[in-house]
């Protein structure tokens, strides 16, 4: 149970208590409202796990991750709008059986790319394809050039900016600035009452651990220390025989995907999808959960993003005007203070004192240490 | 190749390389060549464009003109990665290496296998991967650092590092910038052994300033100057060069 592929002895008791805190601690300790509202939260974890890899391990930062998070969500919004869409339902519009919004817009037809998300298969893949190509597209056209660093992560808010604008003026194909609203069933089965909520919470649950596994198993992989190794010194690695371009394409892709998936999610469980998660400001936010977390810690980015949620949450009922500027001041203290974030904090301070309590208890020999640089020993 | 005309197959053959930079030649109409299993240095003044020849053969600087073949095959119109798999192996100036990762995985990564992303996926630290880094680490004398982080490291053993980064790819054409700059006496002569002992069955291509080192290692020296080759030959002709005197060995 210890050192796999997966994760190493550490980083099983910390996957086990995210796991029982998840799982068994908030669904027993919050109401349904809430455990909605963590539901929403975990969405931008999928896209700090993402970032994890893409930036904290390669060292690529991008701004534009709401453009795979709406891409992702708006994919799930297109099929759950069409259900929503019967000729039944819509039996009111000048044209039955076509989403409102299109209706609105004098739109006659279900447009031609509209029609393949009739079906679950196809829009499932799409969650997962069409990001990943588009990332593919962006990566290979920026990485096989050289582009890097703070011109990447620009011409990747460039983007953000751009689909935003194009979501937005297209008003009768993706619902404009409203986004998709009224989302109602899931091949038949209402998503809107509280016992499919909690479901629905179950169920993102679980694909937030498959891709902890995955990101686990990529920093584990050989990879991992490339992505490591190219963050430092990109040259030795080009001359070690890699083809640089690929590994970054490789890891933009993966951290696109998650971030679909977080955005289907957010479809799904919180009922519609708009362009006010695609733009700049909410792609900043998700790199922001991410620093808070630790840019280089799997679950540390998924606690930040729960911690600032629930501080944003919190602060902006209590206090709306001042919660911007309480972003803004704990990703200046993060970046001074405390660069790997909480998980710095945690590897720093506390888990050298739980080592040392356990260890004076059991008076074993202090053989394992806190893991968290890539665990290098050859295994002997 | 002419026809009509059969050269001796040398390793590498430099013909007409040239490279400028908004103008300036910084290797200018240059030609050498390097046979099977000889240790060439390269010396020259500064800016001479040492480096930069270096940088033409690896792939990090595309030439102006001229042509680079590596076993017959053109280098010049190749990826940086596909100089490698080649054979061609370069190490930097200053030493580097991955200071966030431990020497075992330093080396790890550079041992030619699973170099593609899915073979980065899959790769297996098997036997035959730890047996190797375990051999390379004594060679380079950091067999008992593997588990250290290479930032730990001191400057001569960073060096070393990077050495054995580049004997585990096993190079044909090993390329070294300076191997024992900023290197302590002891370190130099260990360095000096190691290199002796690496050079069997493969080509080395060396810059190095220090003339001691130059002259316990060097099988021939090619000078350079201002991008051109102002003598080459056996240390004993290259020393006694009236040239060569004057614009480097002079002072």
């Amino acid at each position: 149970m210890t050192d796999n592929r997966f994760f190493n002895r550490s980083e099983f008791i910390g996957i086990l208590v995210l796991a029982v805190f998840l799982v068994v601690v908030l669904p027993l300790t919050l109401d349904v409202f809430r455990l909605n509202l963590v539901a929403k939260y975990l969405t931008y974890a999928f896209v700090a796990l993402g970032l994890v890899i893409c930036w904290g391990y390669g060292g690529i930062l991008s701004l534009g991750q709401g453009v795979f998070f709406g891409l992702g969500g708006y994919c799930m919004a297109m099929f759950l709008k069409l259900e929503a869409s019967s000729v039944e339902n819509t039996k009111i519009q000048s044209t039955p059986g076509i989403p409102d919004f299109m209706d609105w817009n004098q739109i006659t037809a279900l447009p031609f790319f509209w029609k393949p998300f009739n079906s679950l298969t196809f829009t499932v893949a799409a969650i997962v394809l069409v990001p990943g190509i588009f990332a593919w597209i962006i990566g290979t056209a920026m990485f096989k050039r050289r582009v890097g660093g703070t011109y990447f992560a620009i011409i990747t808010q460039a983007v953000a900016a751009i689909l935003t604008i194009l979501i937005v003026g297209q008003q009768g194909y993706t619902g404009g600035i409203n986004g998709m609203t009224d989302l109602r069933t899931l091949k038949g089965w209402d998503i809107r009452p509280d016992h499919a909520k909690v479901v629905l919470y179950f169920f993102e649950v679980g694909c937030l651990f498959v891709c902890i596994m995955i990101a686990q198993f990529v920093r584990h992989a050989k990879l991992g220390r490339i992505l490591v190794a190219m963050r430092e010194k990109e040259d030795r690695v080009r001359f070690s025989g890699y083809s640089v371009a690929n590994f970054k394409i490789f890891a933009f892709c993966i951290a696109a995907v998650f971030a679909a998936i977080g955005g289907a999610m957010f479809a799904l469980n919180v009922g519609f999808m708009s362009p006010s998660f695609v733009g700049i400001v909410p792609s900043i936010e998700m790199v922001i959960y991410t620093a808070v977390g630790g840019r280089l810690s799997i679950l540390g980015a998924i606690y930040g993003t729960l911690l600032v949620n629930f501080a944003k949450t919190s602060l902006s009922e209590t206090f709306p005007e001042l919660w911007l500027f309480g972003l803004g001041g704990l990703f200046i203290a993060v970046v001074l203070a405390f660069p790997n974030g909480l998980a710095g904090i945690w590897g720093d301070y506390v888990q050298p004192r739980i080592d040392r309590l356990v260890s004076s208890r059991k008076s074993q020999p202090a053989g394992w240490t806190d893991s968290s640089v890539a665990d290098g020993a050859p295994a002997e | 190749m002419l026809v009509g005309h059969q050269p001796k197959e040398f390793l590498l053959a430099v013909e007409a390389l040239t490279v400028s930079f908004d103008g300036f030649k910084a290797v200018n109409d240059l030609s050498f060549y390097v046979d099977e299993n000889e240790i060439r240095v390269i010396i020259g003044p500064n800016g001479a464009g040492k480096t930069t020849v270096l940088d033409l053969i690896c792939g990090k600087t595309k030439a102006t003109s001229g042509s680079i073949q590596f076993r017959g095959k053109e280098l010049t119109r190749m990826k940086e990665n596909e100089i490698v798999k080649t054979g061609v192996g370069r190490k930097f100036q200053n030493p580097s290496i991955y200071d966030d990762l431990t020497v075992f995985e330093n080396l790890e990564i550079s041992y030619p296998r699973g170099r593609s992303v899915f073979g980065a996926l899959t790769f297996t630290r098997d036997a035959a991967v730890r047996d190797r880094v375990h051999e390379v680490a004594e060679m380079i004398f950091l067999k008992d650092r593997l588990n250290v982080n290479a930032d730990l490291l001191s400057h001569g053993q960073k060096q070393w590092l990077e050495i054995g980064m580049l004997l585990i790819q096993d190079p044909d054409l090993l390329m070294l910038d300076e191997p024992v700059a900023g290197m302590s006496v002891s370190e130099r002569a260990k360095t000096a052994e190691l290199l002796n002992r690496i050079i069997k069955n493969r080509s080395v291509l060396v810059i190095e300033h220090d003339m001691k080192f130059v002259e316990d290692i060097a099988h021939k020296i090619t000078v350079l100057h201002q991008g051109q080759i102002l003598s080459e030959g056996t240390m004993e002709k290259v020393k006694n060069d009236p040239k060569v005197i004057e614009v480097y060995l002079g002072h």
